[in-house]
């Protein structure tokens, strides 16, 4: 009974920290940030400090949900920020106004026009991005390549990729109905929060209401043993690793459209570092195994809304990575303390083996 | 202090109690190590061997009681403390870096210093020293990876001796991965340290080896004291049942069982193999496993017992030879194909290839059955919750819940979760590799019970054990493997000596 109660209360705590961290920065707006929590009325739409974190974390938040079951598989995935440019720049290439190949004035593309119809382009960017994933997993569930190596080549080569396709220019959006996805609103809420919403829900079911979770989490902590189990391990990876490409290009396309250009060298930049930071806030462990899509979710939201508290108290840009190694180092701190309750709570006498001690372990 | 000041007395342990939340790991217990001699520490899983052995290498601090080295009272601090006083440990799974060499091993931490650098010539002295004192003689340049398990197990050894002056040397289950002679070895060597006046705790499962090499036994159950004996003055029965705190009758009874499950064999064949064989692991053999028939494997160590079931459960792929399961050949190798065929393999390293130890008993009970439907048949929660109790049940795993985590749980019922995996899958064939090994008696019984029951509802078993005596016990047939080639084929009236000595190639 004492261990089905301490097992869901680990599991609660993925949630709990995350939660934490989030609670003391709204706490320290509260005191410190006047007008943090206002939110206006416009024109039937929400307008507001919190409203702008979900709006501009809602990139994050899906290259989050893909990244928690890249990580949780025990991988990692670090070309989501060249893929997101990919996908961006694929999508501006193809809102190219200009019919056919005939020489382009900057008249016509500056034209509020497109030559392509807009469900093209979104499939076209979505499918670009969910093809880089298939490559990254291709390489690690085939070609056996560490994830570490297999999506550095992604990353490296990625936005060289994203340069051919926009042919070296940073190009500026200006047909007004792709801007819908980064800044429209829908019952006053931002399009982007109903998209993250809706991949959220649809990856929770999807792994949740499917053997595929049990399956990714089994890969992660024992692939030999999962293996041994008759569960093909290499295609849970490539599940993983094609998710979490899909994720990254549909960040790519809110993004872009957000800020109505594709920069091959600047979208996406970071992006797949602050994804790992938020999976490792939502709890779970950069080996692998269990995992959290909500936790990895408010993990993102926690980033963001530490970023906006930092524009709105004036920090500027420069020092703003100087607050954020802050944050990282509480949240490490916060999870390497846990991690050690844990390891001492669970010192079962019949369950821990000799090997399972490091030596030097701190005595109560 | 009752305990008199006995010079012969290297530790002595009195009344020491260690509880963790909810448990209470050890009560009053008494344990007295005396110089030059071999202690064995026995006790069921769980019975609280780990927890005193953990408070003598400094890991955990007893709540009450005393410990004395040499009769004078101390508290060991931490692992490194115990080193300083003496007290060394070899751990069951060695933990060596097989990437560097024998001597830096052996040196690791100590090595000498010339000119502000490591004097290579000296520390490669220093090791051949150290493995010369155990009678043992290596090429100390060579990396560790190059050697037997055995030799490294020898190796940590020297590095537990070389490290301090010890006075006390802890063996925890030493011998678990050591075939026969790679074991006499190990006793060789313990009985010069014995000589040499090094009071040595040995832990282990096996009875053979308790009787084959130690002195004095202190036996534990469920955290408390039961007795210290003169090995000599107790027979194995009287031991066994101080380590059940019942007397055992089981493994008696097994024998008849198995005279009755005798007639139902020859009911056809479930697999015939021809010719198959892998080069480097397995020359070609042929083999046929009947249905409702336990074919049993003997072999030592390496003799490809557990390469024969990596061709059968399809982890590896043969390159010759053909494998028939009712008649239809199999074209695909992988477990997965196998599990479809209806074949299920328990591995022999139940930690690294069978549990999912961060899972629970649910979810490792459901992983194979789940993998056999695939991605998009969901076993739901409420039927894998009902599964999992249904087979704790009819194992009777130990736990107080399904979704306890199995690395919590004992070895036996490890083993017992890893059998109910397959079992839920209903396989035709089922390969056991090692099922009993680490486990503790009562556990090994129930299992080789169980192997017999399933049996007799018409199932197969390839049942792989390095114990010969149980082999024998549950087999219809035994195929004997000798340095990856089938030398024979017995039937079950084999006795264990005919089968030892074709094993050694003696006959």
């Amino acid at each position: 009974m004492n261990n089905r109660i301490s097992f869901s209360r680990i599991r609660e705590s993925r949630l709990f920290w995350v939660l934490t961290a989030w609670a003391v920065i709204l706490g320290f707006n509260a005191l410190f940030v006047p007008g943090f929590f206002r939110i206006n009325v416009q024109d039937g739409h929400l307008y507001g400090n919190l409203i702008d974190v979900l709006n501009n974390g809602a990139p994050l938040m899906l290259v989050a949900i893909g990244m928690t079951l890249v990580i949780a598989t025990g991988g990692i995935d670090l070309s989501v920020g060249a893929v997101m440019a990919i996908s961006a720049a694929m999508g501006a290439v193809l809102i190219n106004p200009a019919p056919g190949d005939k020489l382009v004035s900057n008249e016509i593309l500056t034209r509020n026009a497109t030559n392509t119809p807009l469900a093209i382009i979104v499939i076209a960017t979505l499918a670009a991005g969910t093809l880089c994933g298939l490559w990254n997993g291709l390489l690690v569930s085939r070609a056996k390549i560490q994830p570490l190596v297999a999506t550095l080549i992604l990353m490296v080569a990625g936005r060289g990729i994203a340069q051919l396709i926009s042919n070296g220019q940073i190009i500026t959006i200006y047909y007004t109905p792709y801007f819908w996805f980064g800044n429209g609103y829908i019952l006053g809420l931002p399009v982007s929060i109903y998209i993250v919403a809706a991949v959220a829900i649809l990856a929770w079911v999807g792994v949740r209401k499917t053997p595929i979770g049990l399956f990714i989490e089994a890969v992660g902590l024992n692939s030999k043993a999962t293996y041994y189990s008759g569960i093909s391990a290499k295609n849970i990876q490539l599940l993983a690793y094609t998710f979490s490409g899909f994720c990254s290009a549909l960040a790519g396309l809110i993004l872009s459209s957000y800020v109505h250009s594709a920069d091959g060298n600047n979208n996406g930049l970071n992006y797949e570092l602050d994804a790992i930071l938020a999976v490792v806030m939502g709890g779970t462990m950069l080996s692998g195994g269990r995992f959290s899509l909500l936790a990895s979710v408010i993990g993102a939201i926690v980033i963001w809304t530490f970023t906006l508290s930092m524009y709105a108290l004036g920090v500027p840009a420069n020092a703003l990575l100087a607050g954020r190694a802050v944050l990282v180092l509480l949240v490490i701190l916060l999870y390497s303390d846990r991690r050690l309750i844990k390891r001492r709570g669970k010192s079962n006498p019949a369950a821990v083996q000799p090997q399972d001690e490091k030596p030097g372990l701190p005595h109560p | 202090m009752i305990v008199m000041a006995d010079p012969q007395n290297l530790i002595t342990v009195s009344g020491v109690s260690k509880a963790f939340p909810g448990v209470v790991a050890l009560e009053g217990v008494e344990f007295t190590l005396r110089k030059g001699e071999i202690h064995a520490l026995m006790g069921e899983n769980g019975a609280g061997k780990s927890t005193l052995i953990k408070i003598l290498t400094g890991v955990e601090q007893p709540d009450t009681g005393s410990i004395e080295l040499e009769n004078t009272a101390i508290s060991i601090r931490s692992p490194h403390h115990a080193q300083e006083l003496g007290i060394s440990t070899v751990y069951q799974e060695i933990n060596l870096c097989t990437n560097i060499s024998v001597a830096e091993n052996i040196m690791l931490g100590h090595e000498p210093r010339r000119f502000g650098g490591i004097c290579w010539k000296k520390l490669n002295e220093l090791a051949r020293q150290a493995l010369a004192r155990l009678g043992i003689e290596l090429d100390v340049t060579q990396p560790l990876g190059i050697y037997s398990i055995a030799i490294q197990q020898m190796v940590a050894i020297a590095r537990a001796l070389a490290i301090a002056s010890a006075k006390v040397l802890i063996l925890d289950e030493p011998t678990s991965s050591l075939d026969a002679t790679e074991t006499a070895r190990l006793f060789a060597v313990m009985r010069s340290l014995k000589q040499a006046g090094i009071g040595i705790v040995f832990v282990t499962h096996f009875l053979d080896q308790v009787y084959e090499i130690v002195d004095r036994v202190t036996i534990l159950r469920n955290g408390r004291f039961v007795g210290s004996f003169e090995i000599a003055a107790l027979s194995r029965v009287e031991l066994v049942a101080k380590m059940l705190g019942r007397v055992v009758d089981e493994l008696q009874a097994l024998a008849h069982d198995k005279d009755q499950v005798e007639s139902q064999s020859d009911k056809g064949r479930l697999i015939e193999a021809s010719g198959l064989g892998l080069r480097g692991a397995l020359e070609p053999l042929d083999l046929t496993v009947g249905v409702g028939e336990v074919l049993g494997i003997a072999g030592l160590l390496g003799s490809g017992r557990t390469e024969l079931a990596s061709l059968l459960f399809g982890i590896a792929t043969p390159d010759s030879g053909s494998l028939l399961i009712d008649g239809q050949p199999v074209t695909r190798f992988s477990p997965q194909a196998l599990i479809k065929r209806g074949v299920a393999l328990c591995p022999e390293d139940r930690k690294a290839e069978g549990i999912v130890g961060d899972l629970s008993i649910r979810e490792n009970i459901i992983l194979g059955l789940q993998g056999r439907y695939g991605w998009f048949k969901f076993i739901g929660r409420q039927k894998q919750t009902e599964i999992a109790e249904k087979y704790i049940k009819l194992l009777g795993i130990r736990t107080p819940s399904p979704d306890q985590l199995v690395k919590n749980l004992s070895g036996g019922n490890q083993q017992k979760v890893i059998l109910a995996r397959w079992l839920v899958t209903q396989p035709r064939l089922l390969i056991l590799d090692e099922p009993t090994r680490g486990i503790d008696v009562g556990a090994k019984a129930e299992i080789q019970k169980l192997v017999l029951e399933l049996v007799k509802d018409g199932m197969s078993i390839v049942f792989i054990s390095s114990e010969l005596e149980e082999v024998v016990r549950i087999s219809d047939r035994i195929v004997v493997l000798r340095d990856h080639v089938k030398v024979a084929e017995y039937d079950h009236a084999v006795s264990d000596r005919t089968l030892m000595q074709t094993m050694a190639g003696e006959a």
